[in-house]
């Protein structure tokens, strides 16, 4: 083997193996979203009976709290970069409520649908369409939210240093994804579809 | 000091029984994260899947060889034919390019593991019992009386044949249940090969000097990205439909079956290039070093095999053609499936210009690799028969389809795959696979394969439908089905021949030493079997062919690559 030439080349560097990982995650996710994108806008107005869009409210404060929670996990990133672990671990928190505020919000809009509109996911095309989409997301917020509160745990239990700083960024990435997707999810149903 | 005896922590039994090394060995493989022995599992898995499939196929093709056969009953006949095709096409392909995928990406491109090893184990049980979960069906549902509740509605699954009205009972469920599993399995694969290839190359292994295989794996993972993902999404879809009571795929509540079509094919038809694409990383490796030259061509095959994934996307509905779509998308999605002819016809040639002055041997490897460049070819041609929209209306599901799709997955994938276990099994075992048989295996399997696949395209032009039970003695076909059927016989033994090579060359081969072909790429340089931590010393890499390099000092490829 030593037969190899050798030779000085110090600028070998490689992307974090994390980031490309998350950034092929998100992609193959995309993907699931593209699909059933495409059907909720080829399926709007097809239901042949039963509810129809007209019957959604905006969600406005929901969506204003997703979307904000992006730049606080953003201040969270760059507190964590620095090792500020306190106005970290501040900033995170944070983040998690918004989520957290998010789901409730869409929990309370799922209930009001349900019994005050009678609009399930078998009810008609629109419903299963709407609760598939809209659900989908709504996952991902949730496995989202597991993961910050994991961080978020092993904060507290101080477990979580500045040398994590790049793990936090890779799971950073898939919440920006989340709150990227709810920007599609929104416009194509509460102001295309509607 | 070596004689020294140590003291150690605890009882170690030095002469464990039989059975409690049995249990350690079983042991060792149920928990591992190590890329070789998870490739390894990868392909014994596979390889069993293949013996399985095949068997249907075999059942399938006494059923069809005479007329107005009962040998099968047609619900299992239906079984049987789509559990062939969903096996083949993902417990065998599937499993077989990421078991290559797995053992040879990190040792071609110098790197001591994937750069996620619990995620590569993860992802292969999660196959692994994605399969199980396929073949449970046999004996689920109403047991084995009757034959279970395999799934029967063929592996494209069409609405609304799968709605709950026309699918009762769970057949339908494990189909699309066991696949979403396996596509979780894949999804993680193929994000592990990727972060191999890009985050943990050694030092001066830029992007274009990795081999040619490692390249593919990367098109090849970056495509199942994108393509296994809006299955999975389908299939929930479907579940949906079936469990929660939904109306994705229920026309009458405004569904679309033809929905269905539009997502099944957007998956199905880049799913073709996804198994399509290692078999030919395999061909870029084994052309060259039993041509002796270097592969000619090298950016313009990395390109075209990048353009192949591209244009892939966007080709699905010549699946369609029948359905009635407007004549713009019509003649888009021709053009669009003509234009995949351009980027493999640059590689056709390119590999032909490698074997162009070449030093030929024509050990098993290769023989199985040229007669791919041949059949690629001719399965090219019909490919582009079939997208003519016409020709395609009067050919559409008939034997000329099935010849067509298995001149691609046979005569160039499975080839490409025969190539590949002839080639690596000795860096594998540290053992030869036998000549003779292999050359057995070879010359019965390309006749086996020419008798089955060459006379289908003509019962199809003669009108015989696919997926059907049975025919009437007076349609002209009978002759043509029995030939095709003798073939399938003459292939399962060539099959039968490779397995028992397999498992007798793994006891009794000849030793193979470290480079038994004087090949090029990194795995060479290391022992056979390679050790567990890969190499001993970092290699570092100056050129596409690194043991070149090694091996002729004086003339280095270092010298005239830029």
């Amino acid at each position: 083997m030593s037969t190899i030439p050798i030779f000085a080349d110090e600028s070998w560097r490689l992307p974090s193996r994390g980031r490309v990982a998350m950034f092929c995650l998100i992609i193959g996710e995309s993907a699931i979203f593209t699909i059933f994108v495409v059907a909720y806008i080829y399926y709007i107005g097809r239901s042949t009976y039963g509810p129809t869009p007209k019957i959604l409210d905006v969600p406005i404060f929901n969506t204003v709290c997703l979307l904000s929670s992006s730049l606080t996990i953003m201040l969270a990133e760059r507190e964590i970069d620095h090792g500020r672990m306190r106005s970290f671990t501040a900033w995170w928190a944070l983040t998690m409520t918004l989520g957290i505020i998010f789901i409730a919000g869409t929990a309370a809009e799922w209930r009001d649908l349900i019994y005050n509109h009678g609009l399930t996911i078998s009810t008609n095309l629109f419903g299963t369409t709407f609760y598939s989409l809209v659900g989908l997301h709504a996952t991902h917020v949730i496995v989202g939210l597991v993961m910050l509160g994991l961080v978020l745990i092993f904060t507290l239990t101080g477990h979580v240093n500045q040398s994590h700083a790049e793990r936090i960024q890779v799971l950073s990435l898939y919440w920006h994804f989340v709150d990227a997707v709810w920007v599609v999810v929104f416009t194509v149903v509460y102001i295309v579809g509607r | 000091m070596a004689d020294q005896t140590l003291p150690l922590p605890g009882t170690v039994d030095l002469n464990p029984s039989r059975g409690a090394a049995f249990l350690e060995w079983l042991h060792s493989w149920v928990v591992t994260v190590d890329h070789k022995k998870l490739g390894i599992l990868y392909a014994v898995y596979a390889i069993f899947f293949l013996l399985v499939a095949g068997a249907e196929a075999m059942a399938i093709r006494i059923q069809l060889a005479i007329p107005n056969n009962h040998f099968l009953s047609p619900e299992l006949y239906n079984e049987f034919f789509t559990m062939h095709g969903t096996t083949m096409v993902f417990l065998v392909g599937m499993t077989l390019i990421f078991g290559f995928g797995n053992y040879l990406v990190p040792l071609m491109i110098g790197a001591r593991d994937m750069a996620f090893p619990r995620l590569n184990a993860f992802s292969f049980w999660m196959s692994a019992f994605g399969g199980l979960l396929l073949y449970f069906s046999f004996i689920g549902g109403f047991g084995l009386y009757g034959m279970g509740s395999a799934p029967d509605v063929s592996w494209w699954a069409y609405a609304p044949l799968t709605a709950k009205a026309f699918s009762p009972g769970h057949n339908t469920d494990y189909w699309a249940l066991a696949l979403i599993v396996m596509g979780f399995g894949t999804l993680g694969a193929a994000i592990n090969t990727l972060a191999t290839a890009f985050s943990m190359r050694c030092r001066g292994m830029t992007l274009l000097r990795m081999p040619l295989f490692v390249w593919l794996m990367v098109v090849t993972s970056s495509l199942t990205l994108i393509t296994i993902t809006p299955l999975t999404a389908a299939q929930v879809m479907l579940i949906i439909d079936r469990y929660l009571g939904g109306h994705f795929f229920d026309t009458q509540a405004g569904g679309s079956a033809t929905v269905w079509m539009h997502f099944f094919w957007i998956f199905g038809h880049p799913e073709v290039y996804v198994l399509i694409l290692p078999a030919f990383g395999i061909a870029s490796e084994v052309i060259p070093v039993f041509s002796r030259k270097a592969i000619f061509g090298y950016p313009a095959m990395v390109a075209a095999s990048v353009g192949i994934a591209f244009v892939s996307l966007s080709v699905w509905a010549h699946h369609m053609f029948t359905i009635g779509m407007t004549s713009v998308s019509n003649a888009f999605f021709a053009l669009s499936t003509m234009m995949v002819g351009i980027p493999t016809g640059i590689k056709i040639f390119n590999w032909i210009a490698t074997m162009w002055g070449g030093k030929i041997r024509f050990a098993t490897p290769m023989l199985f690799c040229t007669a791919f460049l041949f059949q690629f070819l001719c399965a090219g041609l019909t490919g582009i028969m079939l997208a003519v929209a016409p020709w395609d209306w009067q050919l559409h599901n008939s034997y000329f389809v099935i010849a067509h799709f298995h001149y691609t997955l046979t005569g160039s994938f499975v080839f490409c795959m025969f190539a590949g276990i002839y080639y690596w099994y000795p860096k594998v075992t540290g053992r030869m696979l036998s000549e003779t048989l292999g050359k057995w295996h070879f010359w019965l399997f390309f006749f086996g394969f020419h008798m089955t696949f060459d006379t289908m395209h003509f019962v199809g032009m003669l009108g015989m439908p696919r997926s059907i039970y049975t025919y009437e003695p007076d349609r002209g076909w009978s002759t043509l089905n029995m030939i095709i059927s003798v073939g399938g016989f003459i292939q399962a033994i060539a099959i039968l021949i490779m397995a028992w090579n397999l498992i007798n060359s793994y006891l009794h081969g000849a030793a193979a030493g470290n480079d038994p072909w004087d090949a090029w790429t990194l795995e060479w340089s290391t022992p056979s079997p390679p050790p567990d931590y890969n190499f001993a010393v970092d290699p570092v890499v100056r050129s596409r062919r690194p043991l070149w390099d090694i091996k002729h000092p004086n003339d280095p490829d270092w010298k005239y690559e830029q």
